[in-house]
Parts: structure tokens; sequence; C-alpha cells
């Protein structure tokens, strides 16, 4: 596989009815695929001579509110071989129960242990399904666009208790998120009141 | 009877000097043989990336020295890359000139700080004392071009914020010519040292299989004999005009692993050198003032430059809606930045891939059936910075 779009073509007529959507940018493939298909499309990128992606780089998501669809799963995968990148992207609700490629790559243990942190996603045959980098017995999923910048709660020593205690966040000012868009162009609200008004 | 198997839990950590950090490494022990190590991490945690969301692409360099504290610019470049790329900005060439010679730089100071290190954990101290002090040049020179020792922001998608003060090019050569001589100083001391070989040859080794399986990168593949760095393969910013070998090591044990950054040092200073003799003249950053901000002068003379130099310092500049995933060859590994951006001036997401991360994560695979003294041997070579680890 001499360059990226043979190797696009190759993969898309191999895999055809896995691969929704696929497209060249910024020198890597993105390959958008269904949830169901995650296990067979990486194991055939792993294995085959043509491709041999055999390096995972990164696990992660992404989280859109608004979707239904609410998360983007992100898988990334590097060749040495052939010197190659793909970014292979599925969307999944909220409960959706994830398969773990665990099995493929022994690195997925972290990384995904990391998005179960981070974004609160469940992994279906994962050995050991922990938070990672967040404090003992932590609640809430931090990277979430609904969970507040702040946190929830804070940690001091109490000379009075004698030890570290949690205690709900209490800020003297609040973190101020000035609205900085240009006056020329209005701002949010007004942008939305000519939106509505067509 | 059967004598009865009793396993010793041994909590290595959070507060161990030779962790490197805050590391709580559980281990299981059976008599003085590691049978399983669950390390926590995450007691350096900041959230990272939740603030870097939260702040305009500007604000959020300064979160990328705190990663990998030792190699402050490294990480800088990759953000400061996938910006340029998604904006398609042309960087001048000195620019790209002075920001190869500072990741050199924090490449020198991330290897000696491991190096040595490394050797004090196995019982010598001495090159930790010499090595410091060459550390101690090197941050000056961060500091005389950025204002700081450490935290430097000074890379800038577009270029770098402020051109070299006059002399620091020749000081720097000066340092490049003295300091081959320290590395073999260095040398004498560690590389056929009986203790340092006892300690380290066939500890921890990685095969070549395992070390692509366990997502390695950087130093920790190439001890395990895979030719693979991304300055060759993937050139970023002047790397191709420039002539560099790429150390592999054989046996992918702790060893090679010394060895190979002991060469790596030394490519680092010939790529330096050529980087001070080829130096280009010419602007240190794209003079699109949409990006960039207008030089002092220009502020108080046209009413154009005043108000970009409002904009880009109180909204920012916006960056179109794009993804993008931009790695660059950190002295740990591969450190990747993964971009989602949505039109706006602040980040959608910034996923951050630090090559610490999927090491250590193969602390149990390297360390099983080995001593409990290995252990820092092990975690020297691996080369942990907490910092990005925890992010």
């Amino acid at each position: 596989m001499k360059n990226l779009e043979d190797l696009e073509k190759f993969i898309n007529s191999e895999l055809t009815s896995k691969i929704n959507n696929s497209f060249i940018k910024h020198d890597n493939i993105y390959l958008n695929i269904d949830h169901d298909e995650l296990i067979d499309v990486i194991s055939f990128l792993k294995t085959n001579k043509e491709t041999k992606f055999r390096q995972l780089i990164e696990i992660t998501a992404v989280d859109y509110p608004e979707n239904e669809y609410r998360f983007k799963m992100l898988y990334l995968l590097l060749s040495h071989e052939y010197n190659k990148r793909v970014i292979i992207d599925y969307s999944i609700k909220e409960n959706d129960i994830i398969s773990s490629i665990t099995s493929l790559f022994p690195s997925a243990n972290w990384m995904e242990r990391e998005v179960f942190d981070m974004y609160g996603l469940n992994f279906k045959n994962h050995p050991d399904l922990r938070r990672i980098l967040t404090d003992y017995g932590f609640e809430g999923y931090p990277l979430r666009k609904d969970f507040p910048l702040t946190g929830h709660n804070e940690v001091r020593y109490s000379e009075e208790e004698k030890k570290v205690i949690y205690e709900p966040v209490k800020l003297e000012q609040n973190y101020r998120n000035f609205d900085y868009e240009s006056p020329w162009e209005g701002t949010k609200y007004i942008k939305e009141i000519k939106k509505s008004d067509g | 009877m059967a004598k009865e198997k009793k396993t010793l839990n041994l909590n290595f950590g959070p507060q161990h000097p030779a962790a490197h950090g805050v590391l709580r490494l559980i281990l299981q022990l059976d008599g003085e043989v590691v049978e399983k190590a669950d390390p926590h991490i995450g007691l350096l945690h900041r959230g990272t990336e939740k603030l870097i969301e939260n702040k305009t692409y500007t604000q959020a360099v300064p979160y990328f020295d705190r990663l990998d504290y030792v190699a402050p610019m490294n990480q800088e470049h990759a953000f400061a890359l996938a910006i340029e790329k998604i904006l398609k900005i042309e960087v001048p060439a000195r620019a790209k000139y002075i920001r190869v010679i500072f990741c050199e730089i924090g490449r020198i100071l991330s290897h000696i700080l491991n190096v040595t290190t490394q050797a004090m954990d196995v019982g010598a101290l001495t090159p930790t004392l010499w090595g410091f002090e060459e550390r101690e040049k090197l941050m000056g020179f961060y500091e005389r071009v950025s204002g700081s020792r450490l935290h430097a922001n000074y890379f800038r998608a577009g270029g770098v914020h402020k051109d070299l003060p006059t002399g620091l090019d020749n000081d720097i050569d000066e340092f490049c010519d003295k300091f081959p001589k320290i590395i073999d100083d260095l040398e004498t001391l560690l590389t056929d040292n009986r203790i340092f070989k006892q300690r380290n040859v066939d500890i921890g080794i990685v095969s070549k299989q395992d070390a692509l399986d366990y997502s390695f990168s950087g130093v920790m593949l190439r001890g395990s004999g895979v030719a693979w760095d991304l300055r060759r393969s993937q050139p970023y910013d002047c790397y191709n005009d420039l002539q560099f070998k790429i150390p592999v090591g054989k046996n992918g044990d702790c060893y090679d692993r010394y060895l190979c950054r002991i060469e790596e040092m030394r490519e680092s200073v010939k790529i330096i050198k050529q980087c001070l003799q080829n130096l280009p003249n010419g602007p240190i950053k794209t003079n699109d003032g949409k990006i960039s901000p207008p030089p002092k002068k220009e502020i108080k003379e046209s009413m154009e430059a005043l108000i970009h130099h409002f904009k880009l310092f109180t909204e920012g500049y916006r960056v179109e809606k794009d993804e993008i995933y931009m790695a660059v060859e950190a002295p740990k590994g591969e450190f990747g930045v993964y971009l989602i951006s949505d039109g706006s001036s602040k980040p959608y997401k910034c996923k951050i891939r630090a090559p610490g991360f999927t090491h250590l994560q193969a602390m149990d695979y390297l360390i099983k059936g080995h001593m409990l003294a290995d252990v820092p041997a092990v975690l020297g070579s691996m080369d942990i910075v907490f910092g990005e680890v925890d992010r």
C-alpha cells in the first residue's frame, strides 16, 4: 500500500458493509462504523497483511449532550510498517455497553478505564473496570459537558479532626466565563432571537 | 502437610523517592519475588483536559508545560502543530528552527534527569550531581528565551513568542561543544560500571511484539529493536532538513534503554548544532494579525493592530470546526493531541495522549517474576513523570 487513497479503497473493499463512511483528512484515514462491528474491524486492521495497524495509540470519547447518540467513541491505530494512521469512530447512547478490545490490545485496559472514569461509559469483557484517575470514592464523570468545571467537593486538612476532610466546594468568586463574542455579530441571545424570527 | 503459601501485600509509595512522583504501587510479594503489581495513579490529576475546554487556545498553552514538566516545550509543540494544521498557517523558517532547538534542549533535559536518577535508584549518587549542573545551564537557556526556567509558555500557533535574545545562540553553541565531554564523563561512571550493569542488564525485558501490543513508543519501543521515531517517519517542522541517527536497542532491557538515551543525547547535540549553523533570519511568527498579536510599536500607531490585539487577548482567535490528531516525538515517546474544534475560540475537546500512561500500564507485565529490588530499576528505565501520566 503506497498511498492513503489506495489503503482507504482497500479497507472499503474488504470491509464493505462494515464501514459507514470513510474519508482522508490531515494525512489520516477516518472510518465511521457501527458499534457492533468494532471487534471485527479492529481485528481485521490489526492482522491483515496489507494494513498492519498493529499499535493502538489511544481510545477516547467525546460528549455531545444535545445528540440522541450522546457519545462518540474514538480509536486511534498506527501502522509502523506502512507509516499510516487510522481513526475509527462510532456513536453510542449513554447507557449502551461497549465491547472491550482488551483481548486484541492489552494496552486498551487503562485507556478504557479512563473512558469509564471520565465519561461513565461501561465496557463488557473488560478484566478490571475500575476508576483510574479520579479519587477513591469519587462520584460523577468529570469530562461530561454537564459536569461543572469546579467539581462538587473540595478537600482540606482539618486541624480539629486531625485528618483530611471533604466539603462541598465553596468559592469566594465563581469561575467567570465572559462572552467575548464580537458585538458586531450580536450577543448570543440576540442571535437566537434573530434565528427564530428567521 | 502441605506448606501453606502466603503472599505479602506491600504498598510502594505514594511517597517514595524511587517512584519519581506520586505513584502508589500495590505489590503482591512471594518472599522477595513480585507476583503482581497494581499501580494506582491519579494522585496528581488536575483535570487538564477539562480546564483546556474552558480556556482559549492561547490560554491553553501553559497547561502543556505542566504535563511532562522536565521537557515542557516538546508538549507545547504538539498543541501548536495541531492548531497550525487546522488553520493551515505557514510557519516562518526561523521559528521552525528555534522550536526544534528548544525541543532538543528539552530532550536533553529529560534524558539527563532520567539517566542520572535511574543511576541513583540503583545506588549511584554522583551522576545526579554532575547531570544536574548541566540541566541548570539548559534551564538558563529556557529562562533567557521565555522568562521562566520550567513552565516556558513559549511556543505559539504560528511560531514562537519572542525571538532569541542577543548572544543566546552563541551560548547554546558553546554548550553544545562542551556537553559531549560531559556525556563521556557520565558514561565512565555508568556504562561499564559493574554494579550498574548487574542491576540493569536483563531486567525488565520487553520483546518486540509486546512493545507493540502494549502501545510503547519512544525509547521503550526503540530499546526493543523497533526503529521508529516520529522525527524521522512523520517529520514535522524542520526535522526533514536535519541529519541525525536513531539509536536502536537490541535486548529490550533496562540497560539498552539507558544506552539509547545516552546516544539520543549525543544526537540531540548534533541537531542543535545543525540548527544553529543554518538558523535563517526573518520573522519568528506568522504575520497573520488574526492569529498572532501585533508588535507593541504598531499598536500605538495603527487602529487595526489595536483592535487585533484587543480581540486576541479577550475572545482569542477562532479555530474552524475540525478534528485532528497530531503527535510529536517527545523525550518519553509519542506525545499526541487529539483536538476537536467547533469554530469558537475554545477547544471542544482536547485529548492528551501521554506516553508515560501506556508505559506505566505495562508495569505488571514488566515486573512479574522479578525481585522487589528491581522495581525501582524498571520504573526508572520507563522514564515516568507523573505530570503527564495523571494529567
